[in-house]
């Protein structure tokens, strides 16, 4: 048997990682001057791996690498967003990081190396495979919140994170050990069948089971594991914020589903599992959406905000159907779109030596820019689940999951908690349309940024007109792949 | 007879087009041009629903002019548009409501013109969207979205503390529908997966479970009529936003409310409406009595008027809840008589606070020696207020007052108290603010009303007129749908045992 064949659902990981090798050499030789290059090649890389997963796409799961790596229709939708996601976060950043000394090779690479850390991640069938890619991911991560190396707001952030994470990631390796030891397999469709069969240690694997949603609580910073997210959010540079806000929530999501869902599914253990993420939900969504009513930077009260999204995220995936799963999906495909225009706005307004992460930065933006002020406003109301914005649909797929699967309460509760959210959100659009503005300095967004802002922005809009197709897209995938 | 055009997606989406149009002349500068743009938008979005009142078959039951396409196929939602004689009347009375908005602010919005004509017509989109959806979903979309222009319009071109009233009115019109929205889901579910409104019309429902979705019907719908005791925002709101603004209000989106009771509520679970009747007419008596005694104490204009619209909508309330026929059509008539009768006094107090920039009473004294006109056509609409026989305000209310008889002496005795406190507040506003010596220079001073003020309260002043005089174009089209809804509410929803 060969175990090693066939290589070609792996081609777009190894293709990026070619790649990233070729900008680490190539950057050696580019000048200051022209690392405009690196940029070109960075995303001329990430257009190829869009190219590479399109044509490699498959329509059933195939287990490559002894069954440690998996392509199925969600990880190639997941993939294709993130590379998306990703490409428009250099996009806003190109000229925030240009500002701070920080578009250099390094840059570059470390996001390419944390994008080849959630491919691995969203595409992985083994705990090890799992583990390596979050972990890949999580340590470019580290040192991109560092990368201002002189600024002591990031250095202290990337210490938190970096503490934190490690602290992390060994409850998860210790939860993966007892797995290991419960089943006697890391590989993940293995472990279901043999948990399914009621071969596995119960009381190791309930054990097993806590530490493993504690890791994956802390990765996706829900309550009560949360205490990183506000301070990274804060402390890392803005383009930094924008890249731990985005893409990684896809890899995030696709983690829970491996790891939980298709792991972890079998009857017994997700009554458990979902008793515990009620909790975290819950919490998530109280302590979020309360703690931003009282801050003042924008990044922070974001940062809030994420945890409360998080929460509403959990909601959907402890439905346990496939309905919630796919809203899931959909509601964290959703948010990602918002968070890049969000993070993006804040860039667009910031400029050389000056950082618009206050909220009162945004103040009077109406009189400055009312086009920006008018995509905020989308953005904004998205945000809130206000109707007929996108991110109220979200909302409503997660809901609807919800009171299928039994928890009338639940949505009562996660609506009331969302009323709580609206309040924030509308602040900002409050401060952008009815204050006078403090900061009369001209706003010049280079024109790329200018019409992927717009874009971004109307697809609030636009998605919100038509959720059809990427609804039906999201549960589509779902459903072939699980 | 169907014609060809979908006449009633035109509604909606001509005055949406419109407002983009308005908003992509940009700056002040392009004033001018967003201002005829927008008039024209509006006088076309009305033009478009005239056909629809000619016609419409007001004896064939059922929803007519219906446009069915799929939308979201993953929650099976369709875009489905239909009207009876019910919403028919509130789309006319928007569409009129937002030409007279587009000129009332014609001259007086000198900031931020194309924003401002943009977000009504815009509103107008929507509210005519809710009161064509039959999908469920739909309906919740285009009524969650009107908050979002509103809550522009009084947060912008608002009074002083308009950043309060504007956050208020968007808190709690949103408390109140995202209860309703989870009562949605559930019905989806109950369903087997569909949104449709014609489909939970048909939907057995047992009793506990209709009176969860009632409640939280219930607060979507009394948050937005406004209720007492949820009626709080409604003052603020009223003495905050612009004169464009209370008038959309008042004439247009606290109808969404009624309509909300009429379309949702009582359809979709008449067993738990019957059950909990007595607690909503209770309610609704003290509006029309405590409020009215409110009303009376307020030294500002606009806040009596608010009041007043408060005290109203009591009537439309009890009106719904009484379940006759007299109540019923009495209510509709009454929620279209106030639109013209309230978005008319809002106006004529703009038009004073224009000029003094003071929207208290005791500023005033004396007016009519100087604003004659204005006087007179002021005097129209506060006689209507206070149901004078003849105008618009008495056909509801003495409609209401009649149903209301039927079923409880007390509850009509109550209601017509109305009749003495409605005339009291509005005709001692009146004495104090048109009659009397001039009151101050400033008065003395003032300008009778342009033709463009005069064209507004003009146009306003025919409906009030005809509708008291010649109810039966009105109530003509009412006579199907109220019958067929009433019809619909007494048979018991509950599954058979």
């Amino acid at each position: 048997m060969n175990y090693i064949l066939p290589l070609w659902p792996a081609y777009t990981e190894l293709f990026l990682l070619a790649m990233v090798c070729v900008i680490l050499v190539a950057d050696l030789f580019i000048s200051d001057d022209n690392r405009i290059f690196t940029y070109a090649l960075t995303q001329a890389t990430l257009a190829g791996c869009i190219a590479v997963t399109w044509f490699t796409a498959s329509a059933g799961p195939t287990y490559t690498f002894s069954g440690m790596f998996v392509a199925d229709l969600m990880s190639d939708v997941l993939k294709l967003l993130t590379y998306v996601a990703v490409m428009m976060m250099l996009v806003y950043s190109r000229a925030y990081i240009a500002a701070r000394g920080m578009f250099r090779g390094e840059f570059f690479v470390l996001v390419l190396f944390a994008t080849l850390g959630m491919m691995v991640m969203i595409s992985a069938n083994h705990l090890l495979a799992l583990y390596l890619g979050l972990e890949l991911l999580t340590l470019s991560l580290y040192a991109m919140v560092a990368l201002q190396r002189d600024s002591a707001v990031s250095t202290e952030a990337a210490m938190k994170y970096f503490v934190l994470g490690a602290l992390a990631s060994g409850m998860l390796l210790y939860g993966m050990s007892m797995l290991y030891g419960a089943t006697g397999t890391l590989e993940i469709t293995r472990l279901a069948e043999v948990i399914v069969n009621g071969e596995g240690k119960d009381l190791v694997l309930i054990f097993a089971l806590v530490f493993i949603v504690a890791g994956v609580g802390f990765k996706l910073g829900a309550v009560p594991f949360h205490m990183w997210v506000p301070d990274v959010y804060q402390g890392a540079p803005t383009a930094v914020t924008l890249f731990i806000g985005s893409a990684p929530k896809l890899a995030a999501f696709a983690f829970i589903i491996r790891l939980l869902v298709q792991g972890l599914g079998a009857e017994q253990l997700l009554v458990e599992w979902q008793q515990m993420l009620i909790v975290m939900a819950v919490l998530s969504m109280a302590i979020g959406n309360i703690a931003a009513i009282a801050q003042t930077n924008l990044k922070r009260m974001l940062a809030y905000s994420t945890i409360s999204h998080m929460g509403f995220l959990l909601l959907g995936i402890l439905s346990g159907d496939l309905n919630g799963y796919g809203s899931g999906m959909f509601y964290v495909v959703v948010y990602v779109l918002m968070n890049l225009g969000t993070f993006g706005m804040i860039m667009v307004l910031s400029r050389s030596g000056f950082e618009a992460e206050n909220i009162d930065d945004f103040k009077g933006l109406n009189q400055r820019s009312p086009w920006l002020a008018f995509l905020m406003l989308l953005l904004m109301f998205s945000m809130a689940g206000v109707p007929p914005m996108v991110g109220f649909y979200a909302k409503l797929s997660v809901l609807q999951a919800v009171v299928n699967a039994g928890y009338l309460w639940l949505a009562v509760v996660a609506v009331m908690l969302s009323l709580i959210g609206a309040f924030y959100y509308l602040r900002v659009v409050k401060l952008m349309y009815f204050d006078a503005p403090q900061d009369t300095a001209p706003i010049t967004p280079l024109p790329d940024v200018r019409v992927l802002m717009s874009l971004n922005g109307l697809a609030m809009l636009v998605f919100g007109i038509l959720p059809e197709p990427l609804m039906a897209l999201c549960r589509y995938s779902i459903q072939a792949s699980l | 007879m169907q014609p060809g055009l979908p006449l009633l997606s035109l509604a909606i989406w001509l005055p949406m087009v419109a407002g983009v149009v308005v908003l992509a002349t940009g700056s002040d500068r392009n004033a001018g041009a967003a201002r005829v743009i927008a008039l024209v938008g509006a006088l076309l979005g009305f033009l478009v629903t005239l056909p629809l009142y000619f016609g419409f078959d007001p004896l064939a039951g059922g929803f007519q002019f219906v446009e069915l396409a799929p939308w979201i196929d993953t929650f099976n939602v369709n875009y489905h548009l239909g009207i009876d004689g019910i919403s028919l009347l509130l789309i006319l009375l928007n569409s009129f409501t937002t030409v007279l908005v587009v000129l009332a602010g014609w001259q007086v919005i000198q900031s931020r013109v194309a924003q401002y004509m943009a977000s009504f017509l815009f509103l107008s989109a929507f509210m005519n969207g809710v009161f064509c959806a039959l999908d469920a979903l739909l309906f919740y979309v285009f009524f969650e979205a009107t908050l979002i222009p509103m809550f522009i319009i009084i947060g912008v071109w608002g009074g002083p503390k308009r950043v309060y009233a504007a956050l208020k009115f968007f808190l709690y019109t949103l408390l109140g529908s995202l209860l309703s929205l989870v009562a949605l889901i559930y019905l989806y579910n109950v369903s087997g997966g569909s949104f449709s409104l014609l489909e939970f019309y048909r939907l057995p429902l047992a009793l506990p479970a209709q009176i969860l979705i009632f409640i939280a019907f219930f607060v979507a719908f009394a948050v937005k009529v406004p209720m007492w005791p949820v009626h709080t925002w409604l003052p603020d709101a009223h003495v905050e936003a612009p004169t464009g603004g209370s008038v959309v209000l008042a004439a247009i989106m606290l109808k969404l409310g009624g309509y909300g009771f009429l379309r949702l509520s009582l359809p979709i679970v008449p067993d738990a409406s019957h059950e909990l009747a007595g607690f909503v007419i209770a309610l609704s008596l003290i509006a029309v009595v405590y409020i009215g005694l409110v009303a009376l104490v307020q030294a500002d204009m606009k806040k009596l008027i608010a009041y007043s619209s408060i005290s109203h909508m009591g009537f439309v309330t009890l009106g719904i809840f009484i379940f006759n026929l007299h109540g019923m059509e009495g209510a509709i008539i009454q929620m279209i008589s106030h639109g013209f009768v309230a978005g008319a006094l809002f106006l004529c107090v703009g038009v004073l606070y224009d000029r003094l920039h003071s929207r208290q009473i005791a500023d005033y004294g004396g007016v009519v020696n100087t604003m004659p006109v204005f006087a007179a056509l002021f005097m129209l609409f506060a006689m209507a207020n206070s149901g004078l026989p003849g105008t618009s305000g008495f056909v509801g209310e003495f409609m209401v007052i009649m149903g209301a008889v039927k079923v409880n002496f007390w509850y009509a005795f109550a209601a017509a108290t109305t009749l003495i406190f409605g005339a009291s507040y509005t005709l001692w506003m009146y004495k104090r603010v048109i009659f009397g010596a001039v009151a101050n220079p400033k008065v003395a001073g003032l300008s009778d009303i342009n033709l463009r003020e005069f064209l507004v309260l003009g146009l306003l002043a025919v409906p009030v007129l005809v509708m008291g005089l010649w109810p039966n174009p009105f109530a003509d089209v009412l006579h199907t749908s109220v019958n067929e809804l009433l019809t619909h509410v007494m048979q018991s929803k509950l599954p058979l045992q």
